[in-house]
This record gives C-alpha cells, sequence and structure tokens, in this order.
C-alpha cells in the first residue's frame, strides 16, 4: 500500500474544543502543526455543550479561584490532583476572558458583563452559599465556544486534515514519533511524521446504550493508548447526568436547575431536600444522579414503568426561558413532545463523561504505569485524565479543562521543542506494516458477525453490567460477556470493501477502540472496592481513603486480560497561594 | 446547435428493493438516493419497505436502521444526533433538513437524497469544501485590536441583536436549496456565509464594519440575491438568512 506522507513538528490529533484550543496557540510558534479531525471542526462534540464554563469572574457576586478549586476537589471525592486543579481553576479567568476576546457570543449581565449562572456543587467560601461561576452564552455554550474556536484557527491559518482518520500512533524506541491515518476522502492511508503528538480525541460515551454523547464520541484516542501498550487511568469512573431526557438521551442541561428547575416523583414530592438538604436540586451529579435512582427504586418513579423522574420549568417566568434556555426548550419539544411552560420533562440518569482517559501530569504530558512521561505524547479533553475531576466531575468544568489544558499543552509543547531535532526519527518498516496488517485485516474481515451487532451488545453489556448502582457480581459477570466480545471481534465481516467513505469501516475501527475500553472500565470498577464520586458499590457503600485514595491504571494484553497499577492521588497544590484541601466527608 | 452531454452521474436509475421481514400495518416506503465513486456508473435509487416498528421516529434513525440491519455500505455524514452539530443535513421528501430532526411518524413515504447541486462524494456525503472556503472568506472572526484586561462591554441589547445569527449550525440546507446558489455557488457567496457576514458586521464588538460591508459590495458576492426566500423556508434551525441579507444590501444603499 503506497503511503501519503507529511511532516510536521506537532500533530494535533481531534478538533473539538481542546484540540482547537491546543492548535490555535501553536499556530502562533514557529513550529509547523498540523490538526487532523474525523470530523469538520464544527461538528465535534463540543458544539453540543449547553450549560456552560466556570470561572471565578465575580460578575454576579463575589468569587475567588480558590473557591472553585475547594468545589473541584470536594466534587472530585477527593480523587482529582491538586496541583492540575490549582492550575486549572487559577487559568481560569484568563481564559474565559481570552475567549471572551476572540468572539465568543456570551450572554450578559445589565452592566454588559459575561452572564454567570449557578450550577451543581460550585459555591462560595467553601462550600456556605451558592455561587454563580458558570459563564454561559445561553444553553448553547460549547456551540458558541467550538465556531469561535474554529474561526480563531482559520484566521491562524491552522493546517487541517479534515474527515482524516487516525488508525494508531507510531513508536520507535517508547518515543512517539507520528500517526497513520485514513482519508476518507481519498481513500489513502497517510504517514504523519512529527516530534510531538497531542492527542485531543474526546470521551467513549458511545460504549453504552443510552448516552448523552454523539455517535462520534468512541473514544478512539484512548483504544490507541491501550493498544500501545500504555494504561487508562480511573475508568471506572462515569457520570450518569441526572437529566437525559427519558428514551432519546438527549441532555437538558443542569443550567435548567440553575435557572430554577426542579425534579419531582410519582408522588409529586420535591425529593432532592431530602437527600442534599442544602443543596438540594444543585447538588453534585452523582448525588442527584443516585437520588433518582433511589426513588425509582422505592416505586416512585414517573410514567407507565415508573423508571424516571420528571424536571420541572413551567413555574419559570417564559422570558427566562426565551432568553436563558431556549436550546433546551427546543430539544424538549423536539425529542419528548413536552412544551416546558406546560409540562415537566421525563428525564432519567444517562451516561454523560469519561472521568478517565489517557494519565498526564499537569503539564498533559503523557505518563506510562511507572510515572514517567511518554517521550513525544500529550493528551488533552475529556480523552485526557489530568486528573482535575477525580471521581466525579462538576458541570461546567469540563469546557473549562479543555480551554486551559488546550491552551498549555500548546506553550508545553513549544517549550519542550525549543531545541528540536533537525530531523525526524527513522519509522521502520516493521512499525508500519503492524499498524496496516491490522487495519486491512478489519477492511478484508469475512467472519460471520455484523460488528453492528458486536457494537449492540456491547452497549447492552455496559448499560446493564456497569450501572449507576454496582456490585462485585454483576460487573465479574460484565467482563466475561465483555471478554467474549472482544474475541468475537475476530470473526466478524464488513460489507463495504471501498476505501472512500467507508464508514462501515469507520465504525468498525471506532467499536474496536469502544471495546477495549469497555474493558478497561469494567476491569477498573471491579477492582475498586469501594464508593466514591460515581462510583457507587452496594456491596462497598463507603469511601475507603485508606487503600483506594489512589488513580487505577489498566492496560490490557493481546488476549484482553488486564494488568493493573496504582499512582498515588497528588495531594499537594502547586503553590502555597492554596493549601491542600484536607480530606473530609463529602455532603452536599 | 451546441451539442452537449449529461454527465455520467446525472441519470439516477432503479436499485435493489428490500422488505422487512417482521411486516406489520404500519410500513414506511424509503427511497435513498446511491452513488458508489468506486465504480463511477450511474446512481441508483435504492428502496426499502420497512417497519416503523424497528426504529425511532426521526429520518436519521431509518437511515441508521438500514445501515446496521440492512445494508452496512450506505454512507452517510452523522454524529450529535440532536440538531447541533449540522453533519447530517440532506433532502427529505424535496426539502433540505437535518435528519436527525426530521419527524417522520406521519409520513407513508420518504424520498431522501444529497443536498441538491452539491457534488456528491458517496451516497449522501456531498463535497462541501467550496460552502467552507465561502465562509472563510468573510474573515467570520472578531475583528478587534483593542485588548482590554476584562471582557469587552456589550449591553444586553446589543447583545440580542446576535440572537437568530450565532446558532447556525453551518449545515448548508439553505445555500443548496438557493436557485442563485445552484447556478452561480462559484462567485454568489450564499446565504449561510452571508449571515454570517451580517452576523460580524453588527456585533456592537467588531470594529470593521465598513472593510466587511466594501467586501461584499460586488455584482456576484451578494447581489445575487433576488429575495426569493427558499433559505429561510429551509433552515432546520429557523434562523432568517433572507433577512440578514437584505439588511446588508439595505446598509449598503445608505452607505
Ligand atoms: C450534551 C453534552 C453537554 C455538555 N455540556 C457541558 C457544559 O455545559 N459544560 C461543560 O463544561 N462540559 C459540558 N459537556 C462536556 C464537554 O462538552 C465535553 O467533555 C468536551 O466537549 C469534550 O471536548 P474534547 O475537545 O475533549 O473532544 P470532542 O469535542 O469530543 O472532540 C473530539 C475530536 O477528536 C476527533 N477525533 C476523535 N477520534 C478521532 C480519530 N480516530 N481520528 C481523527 N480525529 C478523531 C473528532 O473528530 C473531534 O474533532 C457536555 C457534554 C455533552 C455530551
Ligand atoms: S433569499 Fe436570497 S439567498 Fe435566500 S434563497 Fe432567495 S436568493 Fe437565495
Ligand atoms: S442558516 Fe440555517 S440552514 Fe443555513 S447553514 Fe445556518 S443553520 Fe444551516
Ligand atoms: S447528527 Fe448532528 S445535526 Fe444531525
Amino acid at each position: 500500500m503506497d503511503l501519503i506522507k507529511h511532516e510536521h513538528d506537532v500533530l494535533v490529533v481531534g478538533a473539538g474544543g481542546s484540540g482547537l484550543r491546543a492548535s490555535m496557540g501553536l499556530s502562533q510558534s514557529d513550529l509547523s502543526v498540523a490538526c487532523i479531525s474525523k470530523v469538520f471542526p464544527t461538528r465535534s462534540h463540543t458544539v453540543a455543550a449547553q450549560g456552560g464554563i466556570s470561572g471565578a469572574l465575580g460578575n454576579m457576586g463575589e468569587d475567588d479561584w480558590r473557591w472553585h478549586m475547594y468545589d473541584t476537589v470536594k466534587g472530585s471525592d477527593w480523587l482529582g490532583d491538586q496541583d492540575s486543579i490549582e492550575y486549572m481553576c487559577k487559568n481560569a479567568v484568563e481564559s474565559i476572558i481570552e475567549l471572551e476576546h476572540f468572539g465568543v457570543p456570551f450572554s450578559r449581565t445589565e452592566e454588559g458583563k459575561i452572564y454567570q449562572r449557578p450550577f451543581g456543587g460550585m459555591t462560595t467560601e467553601y462550600g456556605k452559599g451558592i455561587a454563580q461561576r458558570t459563564c454561559a452564552a445561553a444553553d448553547r455554550t460549547g456551540h458558541a465556544i467550538l465556531h469561535t474556536l474554529y474561526t480563531q484557527s482559520l484566521k491562524n491559518d491552522v493546517d487541517f486534515y479534515i474527515e482524516y482518520f487516525v488508525i494508531d500512533l507510531l513508536f520507535e524506541e517508547g518515543k512517539c514519533v507520528g500517526v497513520l491515518a485514513w482519508c476518507l476522502e481519498d481513500g489513502k492511508v497517510h504517514l504523519f511524521q512529527s516530534h510531538m503528538v497531542i492527542l485531543a480525541t474526546g470521551g467513549y460515551g458511545r460504549a453504552y446504550l443510552s448516552s448523552t454523547s454523539a455517535h462520534t464520541c468512541t473514544g478512539d484516542g484512548n483504544g490507541m493508548i491501550l493498544r500501545a501498550n500504555l494504561p487508562l487511568q480511573d475508568m471506572e469512573f462515569i457520570q450518569f447526568h441526572p437529566t437525559g431526557i427519558y428514551g432519546a438521551g438527549c441532555l437538558i442541561t443542569e443550567g435548567a436547575r440553575g435557572e430554577g428547575g426542579y425534579l419531582t416523583n410519582s408522588e409529586g414530592e420535591r425529593f432532592m431536600p431530602k437527600y442534599a438538604p442544602n443543596a438540594k436540586d444543585l447538588a453534585s451529579r452523582d448525588v442527584v444522579s443516585r437520588a433518582i435512582q433511589m426513588e425509582v427504586n422505592a416505586g416512585r418513579g414517573v410514567g407507565s414503568d415508573k423508571d424516571h423522574a420528571h424536571l420541572h420549568l413551567e413555574h419559570l417566568d417564559p422570558e427566562v426561558i426565551n432568553e436563558k434556555l431556549p436550546g433546551i426548550a427546543e430539544t424538549a419539544h423536539i425529542f419528548a413532545g413536552v412544551d416546558v411552560t406546560k409540562d415537566p420533562i421525563p428525564v432519567i440518569p444517562t451516561v454523560h463523561y469519561n472521568m478517565g482517559g489517557t494519565p498526564t501530569n499537569y503539564n498533559t504530558e503523557v505518563l506510562d504505569s511507572e510515572n514517567n512521561v511518554v517521550q513525544g505524547l500529550m493528551a488533552v479533553g475529556e480523552g485526557a485524565c489530568v486528573s482535575v475531576h477525580g471521581a466525579n466531575r462538576l458541570g461546567s468544568n469540563s469546557l473549562l479543562d479543555l480551554v486551559v489544558f488546550g491552551r498549555s499543552a500548546a506553550n508545553r509543547a513549544i517549550e519542550v521543542l525549543k531545541d528540536k531535532p533537525e530531523n525526524h526519527i527513522d519509522i521502520s518498516a516493521s512499525t508500519i506494516d503492524k499498524i496496516l496488517s491490522r487495519f486491512n485485516s478489519i477492511k478484508n474481515a469475512s467472519g460471520d458477525i455484523n460488528p453492528s451487532e458486536i457494537r449492540d451488545s456491547m452497549q447492552r453489556t455496559m448499560q446493564r453490567y456497569a450501572p449507576v448502582y454496582r456490585d462485585q457480581e454483576t460487573m465479574d459477570k460484565g467482563i466475561e460477556i465483555m471478554k467474549g466480545l472482544y474475541n468475537d471481534f475476530s470473526n466478524i465481516k464488513l460489507s463495504d470493501s471501498s476505501l472512500i467513505w467507508n464508514t462501515d469501516l469507520a465504525e468498525t475501527l471506532e467499536l474496536n477502540n469502544l471495546l477495549y475500553q469497555s474493558l478497561a472500565t469494567l476491569y477498573s470498577a471491579s477492582a475498586r472496592t469501594e464508593s466514591r464520586g460515581s462510583h457507587a458499590r452496594d456491596d462497598y457503600p463507603e469511601r475507603d481513603d485508606n487503600n483506594w485514595l489512589k488513580h487505577s491504571l489498566v492496560s490490557i494484553d493481546e488476549n484482553g486480560e488486564a494488568k493493573y497499577a496504582y499512582r498515588n492521588v497528588q495531594l499537594d497544590t502547586l503553590t502555597d497561594e492554596m493549601e491542600t484541601v484536607a480530606l473530609k466527608a463529602r455532603t452536599y | 446547435m451546441a451539442k452537449f452531454t449529461l454527465p455520467v452521474n446525472s441519470i439516477v436509475k432503479k436499485g435493489k428493493t428490500y422488505t422487512d421481514l417482521n411486516k406489520s400495518e404500519n410500513m414506511l416506503t424509503v427511497e435513498v438516493y446511491r452513488y458508489n465513486p468506486d465504480t463511477k456508473s450511474n446512481p441508483y435509487t435504492d428502496t426499502y419497505l420497512l417497519n416503523k416498528e424497528n426504529f425511532g421516529p426521526m429520518a436519521l434513525d431509518v437511515l441508521i436502521y438500514i445501515k446496521s440491519k440492512i445494508d452496512p455500505t450506505l454512507t452517510f455524514r452523522r454524529s450529535c444526533r440532536e440538531g447541533i452539530c449540522g453533519s447530517c443535513s440532506m433532502n427529505i421528501n424535496g426539502t433540505n433538513n437535518l435528519a436527525c430532526i426530521t419527524d417522520i411518524s406521519d409520513e407513508k413515504k420518504l424520498k431522501i437524497n444529497p443536498l441538491p447541486h452539491m457534488p456528491v462524494i458517496k451516497d449522501l456525503v456531498p463535497d462541501l469544501n467550496n460552502f467552507y472556503a465561502q465562509y472563510k472568506s468573510i474573515k467570520p472572526w472578531l475583528i478587534n485590536d483593542n485588548k482590554p484586561e476584562r471582557e469587552h462591554i456589550q449591553s444586553q441589547e446589543d447583545r440580542s441583536k446576535l440572537d437568530g445569527l450565532v446558532e447556525c449550525v453551518l449545515c448548508a440546507c439553505c445555500s443548496t436549496s438557493c436557485p442563485s446558489y445552484w447556478w452561480n455557488s462559484d462567485k454568489y457567496l450564499g446565504p449561510a456565509t452571508l449571515m454570517h457576514a451580517y452576523k460580524w458586521i453588527i456585533d456592537s464588538r467588531d470594529t470593521a464594519k465598513e472593510e466587511r460591508l466594501s467586501g461584499l459590495a460586488d455584482k456576484f458576492k451578494l447581489f445575487r440575491c433576488h429575495t426569493i426566500m427558499n433559505c429561510t423556508k429551509t433552515c432546520p434551525k429557523n434562523l432568517n438568512p433572507a433577512r440578514a441579507i437584505s439588511e446588508i444590501k439595505k446598509m449598503l444603499v445608505k452607505a
């Protein structure tokens, strides 16, 4: 197979919020940078983010980045690394002001400043009051940010390779030296050589049947990491958003509760005050999702199957809905047939975010199982695990994570490549052949199973065996089934033999990445015998700091078996501007 | 008389027909445009007789059903499945729309074609490179050299002028429904791009209004719009590019 060759100093894989922010920063340096994406940049899933981006701007009342840091550490159930969290919260204001200068059409306060709304888990004075910290562009903040970052990339003439599917990373002697990518339009495989690869490929929500994520959220970068025998971190921590639309799975932002919405059960009772007397409907997501599940388990779910809850907005001023929540009014109308000014929206906890992913230090450099930096490789965004979200992410902290660490990745790459080598390292034929032969064997696969059957079973398995509440028996069963599916993959058949826009092949490559990550998720989850953040176990209901105040690392060998390792949580902060947030019980 | 031949792929032939095994009272006939770039032979229409109980209520659900259960070679773009990413634009029963938010529960028949008058790469996947290049040509970024320490101040009133413009998902439904764009897409910018130009012209934070306006004062780029309104009628996000264009025209008359 003829390869088309490209050479760049830096490759950014992914054009979502994190990838675009990194690309933009790099394009302003002397380095040559290429941004490769399987979808046109503004189709990346960042476009769907609704509620907003957090930062202690203090536009709507006093605020302090230290309060934001405290909330984030508490939200993470102390599994977040405090150096990274300090870095993120401290740099939030500057990063958001920068977005405004780029042109993001934020909603405004009466004084014409950026509008900020309350969000779950965001407080003032270390838990005392409710903060208004989440900067919003109506309820389409991700769309506003992603489109703006794309226009800035155009302004800076970023070299884009759009609708190129990255197959795998290339390594020589432990250093990442580029990627192989398949161009959907010309059907050819392209060899990209580089001194640095920045993975920004997003989360893997599509491992589940019902998820708020896009079809393209398949965590491809994490799949590449596992195939390179590197570990993924904290994969057991999967956030269920309390308010996905029942049935369709589309998201209703937490901003809806931030603007005054609330949940009820089949008795019409506002149940959140029972579970979180202070924060009520604005408690952290894991807490609200579990509360809904408890109500359902107690027979107080709504609907004919008594399996979900109601979210009310009818009592809000129609002006508020019009100005602050127009997008969710539209979504509720289209996907639930509900007029939110008249009726409640049927909602159910729905898979939403992956706290886990590719482990990095706070400089976004990828780490191996022994905590060494992997040369030539960085990771940012939802696919990375820096780890600012620990065991549970606070709403609106992800968009912040994207821009803060997207920017710092660019700066770090520029620093590391100050004395870059003159030439690219030669890539051996065997390195390339190994990846190409996997690609070709999938493309030409002629077994008996349709990949969509495996996908369906995988998604059902995750839904059933890695749910909100877990126990040993279910998860171990899940592992057995998933291993079977992982093995079935060698017996698939593909129908499309073309290389041009072969989405049968693209979806199968994505499926393979999802299978790896599903296994990693189940393995890490079954090993962690405690409850922390989003990982809630019936058989181990308490947090166990003596044994489990550590990150799980898991890699997967050729037979689909797990290899475990652990890494200490970084409890020390970055500077003495903030003390370590000390461990304590987590209540809202 | 000038002799002309039709391009190879302009005659659409009839393709295969497939019927769902578990038939019901509630059937849907779906005709889908197919084009295979490897053979480069004429495009064809495949027909599917489907039991509506097998899939969800949106046109995208139908396509995904066909792809996963019947014919994995069927090719189309999609991502968010909630009308925000703009990937799945196509022509459904004669109207350009986003397949993921096109409710087909009341339909008995669906005809699905790629966006009209665009080069087709494969099946329902059009080549949008020209559309994207035109978007870039209007400098669709904020121009303002002043970088205050904090955010630019923008009044709620000024911000509200951007409502109905910033929500665009760049799906190209509007531009590919516009007859002027069909015939002059090399020179006429089309409604989507013009609406973005208008958005920057009226953003109170932007300082390049004059430059932007004079860049558009061209008999092709802007004035090919004959106010046919197809664009506004078709926009799946209920935006009004035709109004934006007429506002630009008014500003140019005044200037
Ligand atoms: C519905 C919804 C609402 C949300 N709302 C909020 C919110 O209000 N606030 C908040 O902070 N967070 C929110 N989040 C979370 C947040 O939006 C995401 O975590 C974030 O956008 C992820 O960004 P990213 O840059 O990591 O990746 P993405 O935006 O997912 O982009 C991934 C990129 O990688 C590319 N890519 C992937 N695989 C490959 C490959 N193999 N080859 C080439 N390219 C590839 C894709 O093309 C894409 O460009 C929300 C999430 C969802 C699902
Ligand atoms: S109003 Fe103008 S842009 Fe819109 S369809 Fe008509 S001619 Fe095209
Ligand atoms: S104006 Fe409407 S139809 Fe046109 S590109 Fe934007 S969203 Fe699509
Ligand atoms: S799939 Fe995103 S708009 Fe239809």
